[in-house]
Protein backbone atom coordinates (compact mmCIF):
# COMPACT_ATOMS: atom_id res chain seq x y z
CA UNK A 1 0.00 0.00 0.00
CA UNK A 2 1.32 3.68 -1.14
CA UNK A 3 2.09 5.34 2.59
CA UNK A 4 -0.14 7.89 1.29
CA UNK A 5 -3.33 5.96 0.78
CA UNK A 6 -5.55 6.95 2.86
CA UNK A 7 -7.17 4.61 5.76
CA UNK A 8 -10.29 3.18 5.45
CA UNK A 9 -12.67 1.62 7.64
CA UNK A 10 -16.50 0.52 7.38
CA UNK A 11 -18.57 2.29 9.17
CA UNK A 12 -18.29 4.39 12.42
CA UNK A 13 -21.02 4.36 15.11
CA UNK A 14 -23.49 6.85 14.22
CA UNK A 15 -26.94 8.88 14.82
CA UNK A 16 -28.50 9.71 11.41
CA UNK A 17 -30.53 13.02 11.82
CA UNK A 18 -33.18 13.30 8.51
CA UNK A 19 -33.99 16.88 9.80
CA UNK A 20 -30.37 17.64 9.45
CA UNK A 21 -28.84 20.74 10.56
CA UNK A 22 -29.93 24.42 10.20
CA UNK A 23 -26.42 26.28 9.61
CA UNK A 24 -25.39 29.87 10.60
CA UNK A 25 -25.09 30.44 6.76
CA UNK A 26 -28.38 29.97 6.32
CA UNK A 27 -28.54 26.39 4.57
CA UNK A 28 -30.32 23.57 6.10
CA UNK A 29 -27.69 20.47 5.71
CA UNK A 30 -30.16 17.29 5.84
CA UNK A 31 -29.67 15.14 6.82
CA UNK A 32 -27.01 14.86 8.84
CA UNK A 33 -25.30 11.55 10.49
CA UNK A 34 -23.08 12.43 14.12
CA UNK A 35 -20.40 9.69 14.76
CA UNK A 36 -19.82 9.32 18.44
CA UNK A 37 -18.22 7.05 21.02
CA UNK A 38 -19.83 6.41 24.39
CA UNK A 39 -17.91 5.24 27.94
CA UNK A 40 -19.52 4.31 31.27
CA UNK A 41 -23.01 3.77 32.09
CA UNK A 42 -25.84 7.28 31.91
CA UNK A 43 -27.21 7.08 35.33
CA UNK A 44 -31.21 5.99 35.75
CA UNK A 45 -31.34 10.29 36.50
CA UNK A 46 -29.59 10.88 33.36
CA UNK A 47 -27.60 13.65 35.38
CA UNK A 48 -23.81 12.44 34.85
CA UNK A 49 -22.96 12.71 31.21
CA UNK A 50 -20.00 14.57 30.21
CA UNK A 51 -19.36 15.96 26.71
CA UNK A 52 -16.48 15.91 25.31
CA UNK A 53 -15.41 17.77 22.36
CA UNK A 54 -12.27 17.29 20.17
CA UNK A 55 -10.08 19.35 18.77
CA UNK A 56 -9.19 20.55 15.37
CA UNK A 57 -7.77 17.15 14.12
CA UNK A 58 -9.24 15.36 16.87
CA UNK A 59 -11.87 12.11 16.45
CA UNK A 60 -14.85 10.75 18.94
CA UNK A 61 -12.68 7.92 19.63
CA UNK A 62 -11.52 9.45 22.97
CA UNK A 63 -10.50 6.67 24.82
CA UNK A 64 -10.32 3.88 23.22
CA UNK A 65 -7.92 1.90 20.42
CA UNK A 66 -8.38 3.84 17.24
CA UNK A 67 -9.94 1.85 14.20
CA UNK A 68 -7.57 3.04 11.54
CA UNK A 69 -4.25 4.01 13.12
CA UNK A 70 -4.82 1.46 16.05
CA UNK A 71 -3.23 4.14 18.40
CA UNK A 72 -4.29 4.53 21.39
CA UNK A 73 -7.75 7.39 22.10
CA UNK A 74 -6.22 10.83 22.02
CA UNK A 75 -7.20 11.35 26.02
CA UNK A 76 -7.10 7.78 27.24
CA UNK A 77 -4.89 9.42 30.34
CA UNK A 78 -7.64 12.06 31.17
CA UNK A 79 -10.87 9.91 30.20
CA UNK A 80 -11.52 6.31 31.58
CA UNK A 81 -12.06 3.78 34.56
CA UNK A 82 -10.67 5.56 38.18
CA UNK A 83 -9.33 8.43 35.50
CA UNK A 84 -9.40 12.04 35.88
CA UNK A 85 -13.16 12.04 33.95
CA UNK A 86 -13.83 8.90 35.74
CA UNK A 87 -16.10 6.36 33.54
CA UNK A 88 -16.65 4.68 36.51
CA UNK A 89 -19.26 7.69 37.68
CA UNK A 90 -19.95 9.55 34.15
CA UNK A 91 -21.06 8.52 31.04
CA UNK A 92 -18.68 9.81 28.26
CA UNK A 93 -19.89 11.39 25.28
CA UNK A 94 -17.56 12.36 22.29
CA UNK A 95 -18.82 13.29 18.65
CA UNK A 96 -16.67 13.73 15.59
CA UNK A 97 -17.30 16.89 14.70
CA UNK A 98 -19.67 18.51 11.60
CA UNK A 99 -17.20 18.77 9.03
CA UNK A 100 -15.32 16.00 10.31
CA UNK A 101 -14.13 12.79 8.34
CA UNK A 102 -14.26 10.33 10.83
CA UNK A 103 -17.94 9.19 9.95
CA UNK A 104 -19.52 12.22 10.67
CA UNK A 105 -21.49 14.33 7.98
CA UNK A 106 -18.70 16.54 6.00
CA UNK A 107 -17.40 17.08 2.57
CA UNK A 108 -16.24 13.56 1.76
CA UNK A 109 -20.20 12.72 2.35
CA UNK A 110 -22.00 12.19 -0.65
CA UNK A 111 -23.82 15.63 -1.73
CA UNK A 112 -27.13 16.09 -0.35
CA UNK A 113 -28.09 19.04 -1.65
CA UNK A 114 -29.96 17.86 -5.16
CA UNK A 115 -27.48 19.44 -7.97
CA UNK A 116 -23.95 17.63 -8.95
CA UNK A 117 -24.05 13.76 -10.28
CA UNK A 118 -25.61 10.74 -8.77
CA UNK A 119 -23.34 9.66 -5.75
CA UNK A 120 -20.79 13.23 -6.16
CA UNK A 121 -19.28 14.06 -2.82
CA UNK A 122 -19.64 17.44 -0.92
CA UNK A 123 -16.13 18.15 -1.56
CA UNK A 124 -15.86 22.04 -1.80
CA UNK A 125 -19.65 22.53 -2.54
CA UNK A 126 -19.86 21.59 1.06
CA UNK A 127 -21.49 24.35 2.97
CA UNK A 128 -19.99 26.91 5.37
CA UNK A 129 -19.92 25.58 8.91
CA UNK A 130 -19.13 27.05 12.48
CA UNK A 131 -18.54 26.30 15.51
CA UNK A 132 -22.11 26.59 16.73
CA UNK A 133 -23.08 24.86 14.05
CA UNK A 134 -21.00 21.67 15.51
CA UNK A 135 -22.20 22.38 18.66
CA UNK A 136 -25.99 22.54 17.20
CA UNK A 137 -25.46 18.68 15.48
CA UNK A 138 -23.85 17.67 19.17
CA UNK A 139 -27.03 19.09 20.95
CA UNK A 140 -29.29 16.88 18.40
CA UNK A 141 -27.20 13.93 19.23
CA UNK A 142 -27.27 14.49 23.16
CA UNK A 143 -31.11 14.99 22.71
CA UNK A 144 -31.09 11.96 21.06
CA UNK A 145 -29.70 9.79 23.74
CA UNK A 146 -32.10 11.47 25.81
CA UNK A 147 -30.07 13.52 27.74
CA UNK A 148 -31.90 16.91 29.09
CA UNK A 149 -29.21 18.34 30.58
CA UNK A 150 -25.12 17.30 30.74
CA UNK A 151 -23.52 17.34 33.88
CA UNK A 152 -20.65 18.86 32.06
CA UNK A 153 -19.09 19.94 28.74
CA UNK A 154 -15.13 19.53 28.57
CA UNK A 155 -12.75 20.22 25.70
CA UNK A 156 -9.31 21.77 24.74
CA UNK A 157 -8.24 24.31 21.71
CA UNK A 158 -11.11 23.67 19.83
CA UNK A 159 -12.99 21.34 21.50
CA UNK A 160 -13.20 24.68 23.78
CA UNK A 161 -14.32 26.80 21.59
CA UNK A 162 -17.25 24.44 21.10
CA UNK A 163 -17.51 23.89 25.21
CA UNK A 164 -17.28 28.09 25.02
CA UNK A 165 -20.15 28.05 22.19
CA UNK A 166 -21.85 25.47 24.42
CA UNK A 167 -22.02 27.83 27.61
CA UNK A 168 -23.38 30.85 25.44
CA UNK A 169 -25.97 28.83 22.91
CA UNK A 170 -27.30 26.01 25.62
CA UNK A 171 -26.63 27.57 29.08
CA UNK A 172 -29.51 25.71 30.46
CA UNK A 173 -27.85 22.44 29.28
CA UNK A 174 -25.09 22.14 31.74
CA UNK A 175 -23.48 22.30 35.04
CA UNK A 176 -20.56 23.28 34.41
CA UNK A 177 -18.01 23.87 31.50
CA UNK A 178 -14.00 23.23 31.34
CA UNK A 179 -12.36 25.46 27.92
CA UNK A 180 -8.85 24.44 28.37
CA UNK A 181 -6.42 25.76 25.87
CA UNK A 182 -8.77 28.02 24.10
CA UNK A 183 -10.00 31.23 22.98
CA UNK A 184 -12.99 33.34 23.22
CA UNK A 185 -12.15 34.56 19.60
CA UNK A 186 -9.40 32.92 16.98
CA UNK A 187 -6.79 35.60 16.88
CA UNK A 188 -5.34 37.31 13.45
CA UNK A 189 -1.87 35.05 13.89
CA UNK A 190 -3.83 32.03 14.68
CA UNK A 191 -6.01 32.56 11.55
CA UNK A 192 -2.64 33.57 9.29
CA UNK A 193 -1.42 30.32 10.82
CA UNK A 194 -4.73 28.34 8.87
CA UNK A 195 -4.23 30.63 5.58
CA UNK A 196 -1.16 29.15 5.28
CA UNK A 197 -1.69 25.25 5.87
CA UNK A 198 -4.95 26.14 3.08
CA UNK A 199 -3.05 27.57 0.85
CA UNK A 200 0.06 24.41 0.74
CA UNK A 201 -3.26 22.24 0.05
CA UNK A 202 -4.90 24.25 -2.67
CA UNK A 203 -1.85 24.58 -4.08
CA UNK A 204 -1.00 20.78 -4.38
CA UNK A 205 -1.47 19.98 -8.19
CA UNK A 206 -3.49 16.99 -6.50
CA UNK A 207 -6.03 18.97 -4.67
CA UNK A 208 -7.64 19.27 -8.07
CA UNK A 209 -10.00 22.36 -7.12
CA UNK A 210 -10.99 19.77 -4.25
CA UNK A 211 -12.05 17.55 -6.46
CA UNK A 212 -9.15 15.11 -5.89
CA UNK A 213 -11.35 11.81 -4.84
CA UNK A 214 -12.43 12.09 -8.61
CA UNK A 215 -8.88 11.06 -9.80
CA UNK A 216 -8.70 8.84 -6.72
CA UNK A 217 -5.20 11.10 -5.21
CA UNK A 218 -5.16 13.03 -2.64
CA UNK A 219 -3.48 16.32 -2.00
CA UNK A 220 -1.04 14.75 0.18
CA UNK A 221 1.98 16.86 -0.41
CA UNK A 222 -0.19 19.75 0.70
CA UNK A 223 -1.81 18.39 3.63
CA UNK A 224 1.83 16.97 4.81
CA UNK A 225 2.65 20.57 4.67
CA UNK A 226 -0.13 22.02 6.68
CA UNK A 227 0.20 19.64 9.39
CA UNK A 228 4.08 19.95 9.42
CA UNK A 229 3.23 23.76 10.18
CA UNK A 230 0.76 23.30 12.37
CA UNK A 231 2.36 20.97 14.57
CA UNK A 232 5.16 23.65 14.94
CA UNK A 233 2.39 25.93 16.72
CA UNK A 234 1.19 23.23 18.77
CA UNK A 235 4.88 22.94 20.78
CA UNK A 236 7.42 25.67 21.98
CA UNK A 237 11.02 26.07 21.46
CA UNK A 238 12.20 24.83 25.07
CA UNK A 239 9.63 21.59 23.63
CA UNK A 240 11.42 21.25 20.72
CA UNK A 241 14.97 21.68 21.97
CA UNK A 242 14.46 19.38 24.51
CA UNK A 243 13.09 16.89 22.51
CA UNK A 244 15.12 17.13 19.76
CA UNK A 245 17.85 20.14 20.06
CA UNK A 246 20.21 19.67 16.85
CA UNK A 247 20.57 16.48 16.63
CA UNK A 248 20.74 15.01 13.28
CA UNK A 249 19.31 11.70 11.51
CA UNK A 250 22.00 10.18 8.78
CA UNK A 251 19.80 10.20 5.45
CA UNK A 252 20.21 8.09 2.74
CA UNK A 253 22.35 10.01 0.38
CA UNK A 254 24.96 10.36 3.10
CA UNK A 255 28.40 10.31 2.70
CA UNK A 256 29.77 12.67 5.37
CA UNK A 257 33.43 13.26 5.86
CA UNK A 258 35.18 15.64 8.06
CA UNK A 259 34.40 18.68 5.82
CA UNK A 260 30.86 18.31 6.34
CA UNK A 261 27.82 17.38 4.46
CA UNK A 262 28.67 16.23 0.77
CA UNK A 263 24.69 16.91 -0.01
CA UNK A 264 22.75 20.16 1.22
CA UNK A 265 19.89 17.49 2.38
CA UNK A 266 21.92 14.21 2.90
CA UNK A 267 21.39 14.50 6.05
CA UNK A 268 18.66 15.85 8.12
CA UNK A 269 18.05 16.89 11.51
CA UNK A 270 15.90 15.08 13.89
CA UNK A 271 13.48 17.55 14.27
CA UNK A 272 13.01 17.95 10.58
CA UNK A 273 12.63 14.15 10.14
CA UNK A 274 9.76 14.06 12.91
CA UNK A 275 7.60 16.90 11.10
CA UNK A 276 8.01 14.74 8.27
CA UNK A 277 6.76 11.61 10.19
CA UNK A 278 3.57 13.57 11.87
CA UNK A 279 2.61 14.96 8.37
CA UNK A 280 2.91 11.67 6.08
CA UNK A 281 1.28 9.63 9.08
CA UNK A 282 -1.44 12.33 9.04
CA UNK A 283 -2.82 12.34 5.16
CA UNK A 284 -3.82 9.04 6.13
CA UNK A 285 -6.34 9.72 8.71
CA UNK A 286 -7.27 13.21 7.62
CA UNK A 287 -9.68 14.64 4.72
CA UNK A 288 -8.25 17.63 2.76
CA UNK A 289 -11.57 19.41 2.20
CA UNK A 290 -12.37 18.73 6.03
CA UNK A 291 -9.48 20.58 7.20
CA UNK A 292 -10.34 23.30 4.95
CA UNK A 293 -13.94 23.37 6.02
CA UNK A 294 -12.94 23.26 9.87
CA UNK A 295 -10.36 25.71 9.85
CA UNK A 296 -12.57 28.03 8.19
CA UNK A 297 -15.17 27.50 11.08
CA UNK A 298 -12.29 27.81 13.71
CA UNK A 299 -11.10 31.57 11.56
CA UNK A 300 -14.82 32.85 12.09
CA UNK A 301 -14.63 31.97 15.81
CA UNK A 302 -15.62 35.17 18.17
CA UNK A 303 -18.41 34.69 20.65
CA UNK A 304 -18.26 38.40 21.51
CA UNK A 305 -19.34 39.49 17.64
CA UNK A 306 -22.39 37.58 18.18
CA UNK A 307 -23.00 40.08 20.95
CA UNK A 308 -21.99 43.60 19.75
CA UNK A 309 -18.47 43.00 20.13
CA UNK A 310 -18.91 42.43 23.84
CA UNK A 311 -18.04 39.21 25.68
CA UNK A 312 -19.29 39.88 29.19
CA UNK A 313 -22.89 40.32 27.74
CA UNK A 314 -21.95 36.43 26.25
CA UNK A 315 -22.41 34.97 29.35
CA UNK A 316 -24.82 37.70 31.21
CA UNK A 317 -26.64 35.73 34.35
CA UNK A 318 -25.25 32.77 33.22
CA UNK A 319 -25.30 29.77 36.11
CA UNK A 320 -22.78 27.26 34.73
CA UNK A 321 -19.55 26.61 36.78
CA UNK A 322 -17.12 27.60 34.66
CA UNK A 323 -13.08 26.01 34.84
CA UNK A 324 -10.79 28.02 32.79
CA UNK A 325 -7.42 26.52 31.77
CA UNK A 326 -4.42 27.76 30.18
CA UNK A 327 -0.72 26.35 29.95
CA UNK A 328 2.43 28.88 30.27
CA UNK A 329 3.88 27.97 27.10
CA UNK A 330 0.89 27.44 24.85
CA UNK A 331 2.06 30.47 22.29
CA UNK A 332 -1.31 29.50 20.07
CA UNK A 333 -4.10 29.85 22.94
CA UNK A 334 -2.04 32.21 25.25
CA UNK A 335 -2.70 32.79 28.69
CA UNK A 336 -3.52 35.77 28.23
CA UNK A 337 -6.68 34.98 25.88
CA UNK A 338 -7.46 32.65 28.65
CA UNK A 339 -6.99 35.84 31.68
CA UNK A 340 -9.61 37.63 29.18
CA UNK A 341 -11.78 35.07 29.38
CA UNK A 342 -11.91 34.63 33.08
CA UNK A 343 -12.43 38.04 33.20
CA UNK A 344 -14.94 38.81 31.05
CA UNK A 345 -16.47 35.58 33.08
CA UNK A 346 -15.70 38.15 36.24
CA UNK A 347 -17.68 41.17 35.00
CA UNK A 348 -20.72 38.72 34.22
CA UNK A 349 -20.44 37.31 37.99
CA UNK A 350 -20.00 34.16 36.68
CA UNK A 351 -19.04 31.26 39.00
CA UNK A 352 -15.25 30.68 37.62
CA UNK A 353 -12.40 29.31 38.49
CA UNK A 354 -9.11 29.91 36.22
CA UNK A 355 -6.12 28.01 36.08
CA UNK A 356 -2.82 28.48 34.54
CA UNK A 357 -0.71 25.28 34.49
CA UNK A 358 3.40 25.45 34.45
CA UNK A 359 4.75 23.80 31.27
CA UNK A 360 7.02 23.70 28.84
CA UNK A 361 5.02 21.54 26.45
CA UNK A 362 3.33 24.17 24.37
CA UNK A 363 -0.30 23.86 23.37
CA UNK A 364 -0.28 20.28 23.23
CA UNK A 365 0.26 19.90 27.16
CA UNK A 366 -3.47 19.85 27.57
CA UNK A 367 -2.73 16.29 25.69
CA UNK A 368 0.00 14.99 27.76
CA UNK A 369 1.34 14.40 31.25
CA UNK A 370 0.61 17.16 33.25
CA UNK A 371 -0.45 16.15 37.04
CA UNK A 372 -1.45 19.65 38.39
CA UNK A 373 -4.02 19.84 35.12
CA UNK A 374 -5.06 15.90 35.93
CA UNK A 375 -5.63 16.94 39.25
CA UNK A 376 -7.88 20.39 38.44
CA UNK A 377 -10.07 18.48 36.36
CA UNK A 378 -10.46 15.89 38.88
CA UNK A 379 -11.04 18.25 41.06
CA UNK A 380 -13.20 20.66 39.85
CA UNK A 381 -15.51 17.76 38.35
CA UNK A 382 -15.62 16.10 41.79
CA UNK A 383 -16.35 20.24 43.26
CA UNK A 384 -19.61 20.91 40.90
CA UNK A 385 -20.74 17.10 42.35
CA UNK A 386 -20.33 17.90 45.20
CA UNK A 387 -22.29 21.42 44.45
CA UNK A 388 -25.16 19.70 42.50
CA UNK A 389 -25.70 17.16 45.55
CA UNK A 390 -24.81 14.45 43.19
CA UNK A 391 -22.60 11.41 45.04
CA UNK B 1 -7.94 26.98 60.06
CA UNK B 2 -6.03 30.30 61.49
CA UNK B 3 -7.91 32.16 64.60
CA UNK B 4 -7.65 34.99 63.01
CA UNK B 5 -9.26 33.52 59.65
CA UNK B 6 -12.18 32.03 62.56
CA UNK B 7 -12.38 35.44 63.83
CA UNK B 8 -13.17 36.41 59.76
CA UNK B 9 -15.68 33.64 59.09
CA UNK B 10 -17.70 34.69 62.43
CA UNK B 11 -18.01 37.92 61.16
CA UNK B 12 -20.06 36.38 58.05
CA UNK B 13 -23.66 35.67 57.50
CA UNK B 14 -24.81 31.85 56.58
CA UNK B 15 -25.61 31.68 52.83
CA UNK B 16 -24.12 34.70 51.26
CA UNK B 17 -21.75 35.56 48.63
CA UNK B 18 -18.13 35.66 49.70
CA UNK B 19 -14.88 37.00 47.94
CA UNK B 20 -11.82 36.08 49.10
CA UNK B 21 -8.96 38.17 47.56
CA UNK B 22 -5.46 36.45 48.59
CA UNK B 23 -7.35 32.53 49.28
CA UNK B 24 -4.40 31.32 49.87
CA UNK B 25 -5.03 27.38 49.70
CA UNK B 26 -8.62 28.28 49.97
CA UNK B 27 -9.13 27.36 53.88
CA UNK B 28 -11.05 30.20 54.48
CA UNK B 29 -13.81 29.78 51.87
CA UNK B 30 -13.70 25.81 51.74
CA UNK B 31 -15.05 26.55 55.50
CA UNK B 32 -17.38 29.15 54.38
CA UNK B 33 -18.91 27.08 51.64
CA UNK B 34 -19.11 23.16 53.17
CA UNK B 35 -19.84 24.50 56.26
CA UNK B 36 -21.76 27.92 55.98
CA UNK B 37 -23.73 27.38 52.96
CA UNK B 38 -21.75 30.84 51.27
CA UNK B 39 -21.23 31.16 47.68
CA UNK B 40 -17.44 31.58 48.52
CA UNK B 41 -15.16 32.34 45.86
CA UNK B 42 -11.40 33.32 45.93
CA UNK B 43 -8.16 35.45 44.02
CA UNK B 44 -4.85 34.01 44.41
CA UNK B 45 -1.66 35.16 43.00
CA UNK B 46 0.07 32.07 44.00
CA UNK B 47 -0.37 29.22 40.81
CA UNK B 48 0.39 26.26 43.00
CA UNK B 49 -2.21 27.24 45.86
CA UNK B 50 -4.89 28.27 42.89
CA UNK B 51 -4.37 25.00 41.46
CA UNK B 52 -5.24 23.30 44.88
CA UNK B 53 -7.49 24.91 45.67
CA UNK B 54 -9.47 24.36 42.28
CA UNK B 55 -8.19 20.37 42.79
CA UNK B 56 -10.41 20.60 46.01
CA UNK B 57 -13.29 21.77 44.00
CA UNK B 58 -13.31 25.45 45.17
CA UNK B 59 -13.90 28.53 42.80
CA UNK B 60 -10.41 30.26 42.81
CA UNK B 61 -8.91 32.38 39.65
CA UNK B 62 -5.40 33.40 39.27
CA UNK B 63 -5.44 37.22 39.78
CA UNK B 64 -4.59 39.63 42.80
CA UNK B 65 -5.76 42.59 44.02
CA UNK B 66 -4.20 45.42 42.23
CA UNK B 67 -5.71 43.92 38.57
CA UNK B 68 -8.47 42.10 38.92
CA UNK B 69 -10.89 43.28 40.70
CA UNK B 70 -12.16 46.27 38.30
CA UNK B 71 -13.31 43.34 36.93
CA UNK B 72 -15.92 42.08 39.25
CA UNK B 73 -19.55 44.36 38.99
CA UNK B 74 -20.76 46.23 41.40
CA UNK B 75 -22.72 44.75 44.69
CA UNK B 76 -21.70 41.28 43.44
CA UNK B 77 -21.11 39.97 46.32
CA UNK B 78 -21.73 40.25 50.34
CA UNK B 79 -19.05 40.40 51.67
CA UNK B 80 -15.35 41.09 50.36
CA UNK B 81 -12.08 39.79 52.22
CA UNK B 82 -8.22 40.69 52.35
CA UNK B 83 -6.59 39.11 54.69
CA UNK B 84 -3.19 40.37 55.60
CA UNK B 85 -2.46 41.91 52.06
CA UNK B 86 -3.40 45.63 52.68
CA UNK B 87 -0.03 46.66 53.36
CA UNK B 88 1.53 44.87 50.17
CA UNK B 89 -0.55 46.12 47.71
CA UNK B 90 0.16 48.42 45.15
CA UNK B 91 -2.71 50.82 45.66
CA UNK B 92 -4.42 49.92 49.43
CA UNK B 93 -6.87 53.27 48.70
CA UNK B 94 -8.28 52.02 45.42
CA UNK B 95 -8.45 47.92 46.65
CA UNK B 96 -10.37 49.65 49.82
CA UNK B 97 -13.02 51.51 47.08
CA UNK B 98 -12.98 48.31 44.91
CA UNK B 99 -14.12 46.13 47.45
CA UNK B 100 -16.56 48.26 48.68
CA UNK B 101 -18.18 48.60 45.23
CA UNK B 102 -17.85 45.00 44.56
CA UNK B 103 -18.89 44.18 47.81
CA UNK B 104 -21.47 45.17 50.75
CA UNK B 105 -19.22 44.34 53.42
CA UNK B 106 -15.51 44.49 53.47
CA UNK B 107 -13.63 42.51 56.21
CA UNK B 108 -9.47 43.32 56.05
CA UNK B 109 -7.38 42.48 58.32
CA UNK B 110 -3.52 43.96 58.53
CA UNK B 111 -0.78 44.00 60.42
CA UNK B 112 -0.79 46.92 62.25
CA UNK B 113 2.86 48.92 62.26
CA UNK B 114 2.03 51.10 65.65
CA UNK B 115 2.81 48.31 67.73
CA UNK B 116 4.99 48.83 70.65
CA UNK B 117 7.75 46.76 69.67
CA UNK B 118 7.95 48.82 66.23
CA UNK B 119 7.51 51.84 67.57
CA UNK B 120 10.58 51.32 70.08
CA UNK B 121 12.79 49.51 68.04
CA UNK B 122 12.84 52.37 65.49
CA UNK B 123 13.60 54.73 68.77
CA UNK B 124 16.12 53.29 70.01
CA UNK B 125 17.97 50.97 67.13
CA UNK B 126 17.04 53.62 64.86
CA UNK B 127 16.70 51.30 61.95
CA UNK B 128 13.75 49.90 60.54
CA UNK B 129 12.15 47.43 62.93
CA UNK B 130 12.46 43.78 62.68
CA UNK B 131 10.12 41.50 64.40
CA UNK B 132 8.09 38.40 64.28
CA UNK B 133 5.42 40.21 62.49
CA UNK B 134 7.53 42.30 60.36
CA UNK B 135 10.36 40.13 59.46
CA UNK B 136 11.74 40.85 56.21
CA UNK B 137 14.28 43.44 55.46
CA UNK B 138 13.27 46.98 53.73
CA UNK B 139 14.68 45.67 51.05
CA UNK B 140 13.21 42.79 50.76
CA UNK B 141 9.79 43.25 52.05
CA UNK B 142 6.69 43.01 49.77
CA UNK B 143 4.90 45.08 52.76
CA UNK B 144 5.11 48.74 51.34
CA UNK B 145 2.12 49.95 52.63
CA UNK B 146 2.37 49.66 55.78
CA UNK B 147 -0.12 51.24 57.99
CA UNK B 148 -1.31 52.05 61.87
CA UNK B 149 -4.55 51.17 63.08
CA UNK B 150 -5.09 54.88 63.50
CA UNK B 151 -3.88 55.81 59.86
CA UNK B 152 -6.41 52.85 58.61
CA UNK B 153 -9.09 54.58 60.67
CA UNK B 154 -8.77 58.01 59.14
CA UNK B 155 -8.71 56.48 55.80
CA UNK B 156 -12.03 55.02 56.33
CA UNK B 157 -12.82 58.31 57.57
CA UNK B 158 -11.55 60.19 54.45
CA UNK B 159 -13.50 57.82 51.91
CA UNK B 160 -16.66 57.54 54.15
CA UNK B 161 -16.57 54.24 55.45
CA UNK B 162 -18.46 53.08 58.14
CA UNK B 163 -16.66 50.70 60.77
CA UNK B 164 -18.79 47.75 61.43
CA UNK B 165 -16.83 45.77 63.57
CA UNK B 166 -13.17 46.22 64.79
CA UNK B 167 -10.97 43.63 66.46
CA UNK B 168 -6.80 43.92 67.53
CA UNK B 169 -5.19 40.38 68.02
CA UNK B 170 -2.31 39.34 68.68
CA UNK B 171 -0.15 37.20 65.51
CA UNK B 172 -1.70 33.89 66.39
CA UNK B 173 -4.80 35.56 65.95
CA UNK B 174 -5.80 35.92 69.37
CA UNK B 175 -8.10 38.43 70.67
CA UNK B 176 -6.51 40.98 72.21
CA UNK B 177 -8.13 43.13 75.00
CA UNK B 178 -7.77 46.31 73.55
CA UNK B 179 -11.45 46.73 72.42
CA UNK B 180 -12.28 49.80 74.35
CA UNK B 181 -8.87 52.00 73.35
CA UNK B 182 -8.35 52.52 69.94
CA UNK B 183 -4.70 54.08 71.28
CA UNK B 184 -4.22 51.15 73.42
CA UNK B 185 -5.06 48.50 70.46
CA UNK B 186 -2.59 50.64 68.42
CA UNK B 187 0.23 50.00 70.64
CA UNK B 188 -0.57 46.58 71.76
CA UNK B 189 -2.69 44.90 68.95
CA UNK B 190 -0.31 43.15 66.19
CA UNK B 191 -2.74 42.45 63.70
CA UNK B 192 -5.90 44.53 63.08
CA UNK B 193 -9.28 43.27 61.42
CA UNK B 194 -11.85 45.53 60.69
CA UNK B 195 -15.38 45.10 58.99
CA UNK B 196 -16.24 47.79 57.16
CA UNK B 197 -19.79 48.71 54.97
CA UNK B 198 -20.55 51.72 52.81
CA UNK B 199 -22.11 55.02 54.00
Amino acid sequence: MNSTTPLTVGDHPHASFPEGVELDCGVTLAPVDIAYCTYGQLSPQKDNAILICHAFTGDQYVAEKHPLTGKPGWWERMVGPGKPIDTNRFFVICSNVLGGCMGSTGPRSPRTDGQGAPGELWGTAFPPITIRDMVRAQHKLVHSLGIERLFAVVGGSMGGMQVLEWAVTYPQMMLAVMPIATAPFHSAQNIAFNEVGRQAIIADPDWRGGRYWEADVVPARGLAVARMMAHITYLSEEALTRKFGRRMRRGPASGQGPEGPVSTFGDIFEVESYLRYQGSSFVRRFDANSYLSITRAMDWFDIAADHDGELTPAFAGTAVRFCVVSFSSDWLFPTSAARTLARALNRAAANVSFVEIETDKGHDAFLLDEPDFDRTVRGFLCGVAEHAGLS
Amino acid sequence: MRLDQRLIADMIEPRTRVLDIGSGDGTLIGHLYRERGCDARGIELNMELVTRSVAHGLPVVHGDADHDLAYYPDHSFDYVVLQRTLQAVERPREVLRQMLRIGRYAIVSFPNFGHWQLRLRLLLGGCMPMTAVWHTPWYETPNIHPCTIRDFLELCRKDGYIVEKWLAVDEDGERAPWRRSIRLANLFGEQALFLLRRR
